[in-house]
């Protein structure tokens, strides 16, 4: 089968002062129809960055290299008008903090139908019964007096939801989550999670989830790619990943994870702070932070290398290899 | 309210400090030399009283909306001021909408092009608007379009030989148009842009470097992007969603210039020969018309609260998270 997506050793600069400044470095992935896909990694890791580019939204004067290839056209080529009828049609995106994503000064009502009325030509009539059944799906309370509201009026989660509602008003294929539950607390953030399972499932929605959190994947995601700064860490099915990571950054990542089960286990945090792009560290980005570092990971950039069914990974080490052998 | 008490002290203590006796200044060389003539002239006018019963009597005077007779036109001020204010508010108003229009639509290219040359060529212009002083540019302007390439007419609202448009709102352009006379209305057009372009320059720079930081801050919002997401088209995202969350400080600037169309007409007015407010109170302080200087400061001053009003009145509608308190 192929994939919706397939995302080709994509590379991404930003203009700064000093010159372009790479963020994304040779990332590449697949993301299946009515699949969760999960994209984590630290802050700075350039998940965002990534997503961005799909949608065509990088700031002025970024460049991108390598192709993602959806229905057969690459996103990175196409012209800005076509690019234009792509965003909220096939790929739409909610972002991190909803309470800055939704205009503070225009209605629901207008935020949620002004893209269908454009993209879709509906009319006001057709858009408003539209919009109170998108609003509906989401489980919004009183989707009719919703619409007439601002979005200061109402809560973190149904800002998120309102958000969803209205990545979902064109019936993309694939809708990009960046970090949907952040924001939120504990309580609201498994409610949108929820959510975001059920459609995916019922539209057959592929959904891209880009989050920090593994904790969020491991309930959520299909399969999962680890992202440290700009380049692909470990990949593969959650399952995989998750229960037996081989990549230390990933193991290391599961360590720092609290678990509800166990109280009593002792978090090990990853030491150092995460390479930044201005100072990204030479050989395996990774290096100065791990525990199982040799001198050659300071020297050679580790290539992805495919390890048991269909995982991929890029560490030389292995320091993980027993592990997955027990 | 209690603004236009507050205005109306000052402007009589004001007025009453300047040195300089009104009845000497309006009667002429020969009358003024005559005793009898001084006295008559200042029981006419009250000014034999002292300044807080003086005070009091305009303020009882006032509140049958008498503002007392001028000195110089032996008119009722109100009557005078009625006559003025039409075509003050015309060129007013014309040079706002002037203003606004090209302030907002250069700050918003201006903001959108930012530090292309686009940018640079507009924020050039609209410093250039700000930093020119309104005498020397009316001047100027006279000299060429009128002058030199005769594009426009030159002073006062119509052409001797052009009969006014009936009267309804004394706005000659509106009155014409209501009237059906096309050639008036062209013609008041044509004495109209010129005055109403110098009186505009100031606020066009004010307002384009407003807007385009105002458009420039707003840019950096999340919000934006998620327009951008939805795919809509750049005008939309521009128009909509940004000018939209832009327009609080321009709004505020909008009524704070109002300040500056009032002193600018004083000049402007002068130069152009134009028949409104700004001749009216300069003629008044030059001649020491008190009743006439004093009624001119009310009347700005009544202008001003109420676009203040207006501007607050606006931020609400623009913005709902502003309550109307």
């Amino acid at each position: 089968m192929t994939p919706l997506l397939s995302v080709r050793d994509l590379h991404v600069w930003l203009d700064t002062a000093r010159g372009p400044l790479s963020i994304v470095d040779g990332v590449s992935f697949d993301v299946g129809e009515g699949q969760v896909f999960g994209l984590a990694g630290e802050s700075g890791s350039g998940k965002t960055i990534t997503a961005l580019a799909l949608l065509g939204l990088l700031p002025a004067g970024a460049r991108t290299g390598g192709v993602a290839i959806m229905a057969g056209r690459d996103l990175l080529a196409m012209r800005t008008s076509e690019r234009r009828r792509t965003r909220g049609r096939e790929i739409a995106m909610v972002f991190q903090d909803p309470t800055s994503s939704l205009h503070p000064m225009l209605t629901i009502e207008r935020q949620l139908t002004e893209h269908l009325r454009y993209q879709l030509g509906l009319s006001g009539k057709e858009a408003h019964l539209r919009a109170v059944a998108l609003l509906t799906e989401v489980r919004m309370p009183d989707p009719e007096a919703a619409m007439r509201g601002y979005p200061h009026q109402f809560s973190g989660g149904m800002r998120q939801r309102i958000q969803i509602a209205i990545g979902l008003a064109c019936e993309p294929r694939l809708l990009i989550a960046d970090e949907p539950t952040t924001a939120l607390d504990v309580t609201v953030q498994a409610g949108i999670l929820r959510l975001l399972r059920r459609l995916c499932k019922e539209k057959n929605l592929a959904v891209i989830l880009i989050t920090h959190d593994l904790g969020v994947l491991s309930a959520l995601a299909d399969s999962i790619t680890v992202m440290y700064a700009g380049r692909v860490a470990e990949s593969g099915p959650t399952s995989q990943v998750m229960g037996h990571a081989r990549h230390p950054y990933t193991r290391g990542l599961i360590d720092a994870l609290p678990h509800p089960e166990a109280p009593d286990r002792v978090l090990i945090p990853i030491a150092g702070d995460p390479a930044s792009p201005e100072s990204r560290p030479s050989g395996c980005a990774f290096h100065p932070r791990c525990r199982y570092s040799r001198p050659s990971c300071q020297i050679a950039i580790p290539p992805l290398i495919p390890i048991d069914d269909g995982r991929e990974m890029a560490c030389p080490v292995d320091p993980f290899m027993a592990s997955v052998a027990r | 309210m209690f603004l236009c008490l507050g205005v109306s002290v000052m402007a009589f203590v004001l007025t009453t400090v300047v040195p300089g006796d009104p009845a000497v200044a309006n009667l002429g060389d020969r009358a003024s030399s005559d005793p009898t003539a001084v006295r008559l002239y200042r029981e006419h006018f009250g000014l034999d009283k002292p300044l807080p019963v003086q005070y009091f009597v305009y303020l009882g005077n006032l509140l049958h909306g008498d503002l007392g007779e001028s000195e110089q036109s032996r008119r009722a001020v109100r009557i005078d001021l009625a006559e003025y204010i039409p075509a003050t508010a015309e060129l007013a108003i014309t040079s706002m909408v002037l203003a606004l229009l090209l302030g907002v639509t250069l700050g918003v290219i201006a903001a959108l092009r930012r530090n292309r040359l686009t940018d640079q060529v507009i924020r050039v212009v609209s410093l250039g608007g700000m930093s020119t002083p309104q005498f020397w540019l009316a001047l100027v302007a006279l000299y060429v379009f009128f002058y030199k390439l005769n594009w426009v007419p030159g002073a006062g609202r119509l052409d001797a030989i052009v009969l006014p448009p009936p009267h309804v709102t004394g706005l000659f352009s509106i009155d014409a148009l209501a009237a059906g006379q096309l050639d008036v209305f062209l013609n008041t057009v044509q004495h109209l842009i010129l005055p109403a372009c110098v009186l505009a320059a100031f606020n066009m720079g004010l307002f384009t470097r407003f807007t385009r930081s105002a458009v420039l801050e707003v840019l950096e919002n999340d919000y934006v992007r998620t327009a951008r997401a939805k795919g809509l088209p750049e005008v939309t995202v521009v128009f909509r969603h940004v000018l939209r969350a832009a327009s609080p400080p321009i709004v505020t600037v909008v009524g704070l210039a109002f300040g500056n169309v009032m002193t600018g007409t004083v000049l402007v007015e002068n130069i152009f020969s134009w028949p409104g407010i700004g001749q009216y109170s300069y003629r008044s302080a030059t001649g020491l018309d008190l009743t006439a200087i004093v009624g001119v400061m009310l009347f700005v001053a009544i202008v001003y609260i109420l676009v203040n009003m207006v501007v607050d009145i606006l931020y609400a509608v623009i913005d709902p998270r502003v309550g109307l308190a």
